[in-house]
C-alpha cells in the first residue's frame, strides 16, 4: 500500500512538472490543438472514401467501423501523449549515457522512465476519438450497456498496457542498437493500419495484427465490446494475453538494463 | 557555386554517399519496412473490391496501383529536411559551409548515391508484380515506357526540392519537422499514396492538379499502369517540370536568405 502512494505521488510530480513545461509553450498548445484536428480529419478520409464506394466491408458498415476509428484516435492520443515522449527521453538517456542518473535513483527505473514526460495536448486527441464514438452510437441510435462499458474499459486497460509493452520492447532495443528512433517511427508506421477493423484483413496481415503485433487488440477489441458483439472468452483470452504481454516487456527490459554499460565515461 | 568544382567533386560525393547508404543497412531495413501503408492500403481494397471492382480497379488493378505506388516512394524517399533541422539546430552545418561545394548539391549527392540500394529493393518488386499481375495492367506504349524513369526522377526532385525548402525554415522557426509533417499529410492524401485519386471525391481529384503532390507519385504510377494516354502523360509532364523548376527557385532562395541569418555556435 505504502509502495502503491509512493509511486502515485511520483507519477503525480512527474506529471505537474510536465504540464508546468508545457503550459510555457501556451502558443504551441493551440497550434498542436488544431494540429490534433487535423490529423483527426485527415484519419477519416480512406474511411469515408471506401464506404463512399461500399455500403458493407467485411462485416463492418460506417456506424460500426467509426467506432473503431474512435477508438484508434484515442489510442494514438495515449500513444503520443503519454507513452511515446517518455520513451524517446530515454532514448536520448543512453545515447548521452545519462541514464545512470536514473538508474542511481532508489526508485524501480522503468517507472522513473516511463513516466518522465507527458504532452498533455493529445488529450485533445482522446477527447476527439471519444466524440467520434459517441457521433458513432447517436448514428446507430442506440448506446451500449453498462456491462458492453465495462468490458470495453477492461479491453482498453489491457490495450495500453500492450502498447506500452511494446513500447518498452522497442525502448529495450536500445541498449543494443542505440539508433532507434527510426524504430519508432516504424512502429508509428504499423499503428496505422490499427484504424480498420482487424477483419478486413487477410492472411497473413491478419495473423501479424492479431498475434506478433496486437493491434487488433486496441482497437478491433474494445470497439466490438461496445458494440456488444465480443463473446466473454475473447475477453478472458485478450486479459490472459496482455498479462503475458506485459510480463516478457518486463523481463526484457530488466536484461537490457543488465547489459548497460555507461556511455559517458 | 562554381559547376566545374561541382562536377568534379561529384564521383566522390558519390561513391561516399554509397558507402554511407550500405554502412547504414540496418536503418534502410527500419526505413523499407516503415514504408509499408501501401501494402496495408491494398491488403483493404482488396478486400473491398472482392465483390466487384471500384471505378476501373478490381483486385488486380489494385495491386498493380499499390505496387507501383510502393515501387514510386521507395526510389523517390529522400531525408533532407530532418537532417538539415538537425544540423541547423546543432550548428554542424558551418562544417558544410567551409567545404567548396554547395550543401543542397552535397545533400541531393547523399540521395543520388543511395538510389542503387533503392533499386536493389524495388526492382524485385516490380518484377514480382509483372509476374504475378501479367502484362495487363502495365502501359504498353514505348514512349510512355521510356518516360517513366523521367517522371520518377522529377518525383524525386519535387520531394528532395520541397524537403530542402521546409528545411531551409529552421533557420527562423525553432523546428522545421512539425511543418513538414502537414506537407507529408497533404502528400498522403494528394498524391493518391493512400487512395487512388480518382476514387476521390471529384473536386479533390481538381484541386490535385494545381498541388505538386500529384507529380511527386500519382503521375508516374498512373503513367506506367496504363491509366494515361499520351496526351495526358505529355501535359502532366509538362506541369511536373514547372514545378520541378519553381521549388528549386523556392529552394535555392530560401537557402541564401537563410544562410544569412546562420550563426553556428560552440566549435
Amino acid at each position: 500500500m505504502r509502495w502503491a502512494l509512493r509511486h502515485l505521488r511520483l507519477l503525480s510530480v512527474q506529471f505537474r512538472a510536465s504540464l508546468q513545461t508545457s503550459m510555457q509553450y501556451r502558443a504551441d498548445f493551440l497550434v498542436q490543438g488544431a494540429m490534433s484536428f487535423f490529423w483527426m480529419a485527415w484519419a477519416m478520409v480512406p474511411l469515408l472514401v471506401v464506404y463512399g464506394k461500399r455500403d458493407r466491408v467485411a462485416g463492418w458498415d460506417l456506424d460500426h467501423a467509426l467506432v473503431v476509428m474512435g477508438w484508434f484516435l484515442a489510442m494514438k492520443g495515449v500513444l503520443e501523449g503519454a507513452v511515446n515522449p517518455s520513451l524517446a527521453s530515454v532514448v536520448e538517456h543512453i545515447r548521452k549515457g545519462t541514464l545512470d542518473l536514473v538508474l542511481l535513483k532508489p526508485v524501480d527505473a522503468q517507472f522513473l522512465v516511463s513516466t518522465a514526460k507527458f504532452a498533455p495536448w493529445h488529450a485533445v486527441d482522446v477527447a476527439a476519438g471519444a466524440g467520434v464514438i459517441v457521433w458513432a452510437f447517436s448514428r446507430l441510435s442506440r448506446w451500449p450497456g453498462a456491462a458492453d462499458v465495462a468490458s470495453a474499459l477492461l479491453l482498453t486497460l489491457c490495450a495500453v498496457a500492450v502498447l506500452y509493452s511494446l513500447w518498452i520492447l522497442v525502448v529495450s532495443a536500445a541498449f543494443f542498437v542505440v539508433k532507434v528512433d527510426n524504430l519508432s517511427f516504424l512502429f508509428l508506421s504499423i499503428f496505422d493500419a490499427a484504424r480498420w477493423p482487424v477483419s478486413v484483413f487477410t492472411g497473413f496481415w491478419r495473423f501479424l495484427f492479431t498475434v506478433v503485433i496486437p493491434l487488433a487488440l486496441m482497437t478491433t477489441f474494445p470497439a466490438e465490446a461496445l458494440l456488444g458483439r465480443i463473446r466473454p472468452p475473447a475477453v478472458l483470452l485478450a486479459v490472459a494475453g496482455s498479462l503475458a504481454f506485459v510480463a516478457s516487456a518486463r523481463v526484457v527490459w530488466l536484461r537490457a538494463i543488465a547489459r548497460y554499460t555507461s556511455a559517458s565515461s | 557555386m562554381n559547376p566545374g568544382r561541382t562536377l568534379r567533386a561529384a564521383p566522390t560525393l558519390l561513391r561516399v554517399g554509397f558507402s554511407e547508404a550500405v554502412a547504414y543497412r540496418a536503418e534502410f531495413l527500419v526505413w523499407l519496412l516503415s514504408t509499408n501503408m501501401p501494402l496495408v492500403m491494398l491488403a483493404l481494397w482488396s478486400a473491398v473490391a472482392r465483390d466487384g471492382p471500384v471505378g476501373r480497379f478490381d483486385q488486380a488493378g489494385f495491386a498493380a496501383y499499390y505496387l507501383a505506388a510502393l515501387v514510386v516512394r521507395l526510389m523517390t524517399g529522400a531525408w533532407v529536411v530532418w537532417e538539415m533541422n538537425f544540423e541547423i539546430r546543432q550548428g554542424t552545418l558551418a562544417f558544410r559551409l567551409l567545404r567548396p561545394v554547395h550543401p543542397l548539391v552535397a545533400y541531393a549527392a547523399e540521395n543520388v548515391a543511395a538510389m542503387p540500394v533503392r533499386l536493389a529493393v524495388s526492382l524485385p518488386v516490380a518484377l514480382l508484380a509483372l509476374w504475378f499481375l501479367g502484362g495487363k495492367h502495365v502501359t504498353h506504349d514505348p514512349l510512355l515506357l521510356a518516360l517513366f524513369p523521367v517522371t520518377v526522377f522529377s518525383a524525386w526532385l519535387i520531394t528532395y526540392l520541397a524537403m530542402a525548402a521546409v528545411g531551409c525554415l529552421a533557420f527562423w522557426l525553432e523546428s522545421a519537422t512539425s511543418l513538414f509533417d502537414v506537407w507529408l499529410g497533404l502528400f498522403g492524401i494528394f498524391s493518391g499514396y493512400l487512395v487512388p485519386l480518382e476514387l476521390y471525391p471529384r473536386w479533390v481529384n481538381e484541386v490535385s492538379y494545381f498541388l505538386p503532390f500529384r507529380y511527386m507519385l500519382a503521375f508516374p504510377v498512373e503513367l506506367v499502369t496504363g491509366g494515361l494516354d499520351r496526351s495526358q502523360a505529355l501535359a502532366q509532364l509538362a506541369a511536373q517540370q514547372a514545378f520541378v523548376l519553381l521549388l528549386l527557385g523556392a529552394a535555392a532562395g530560401m537557402w541564401r536568405l537563410g544562410t544569412r541569418r546562420f550563426a553556428a555556435f560552440g566549435g
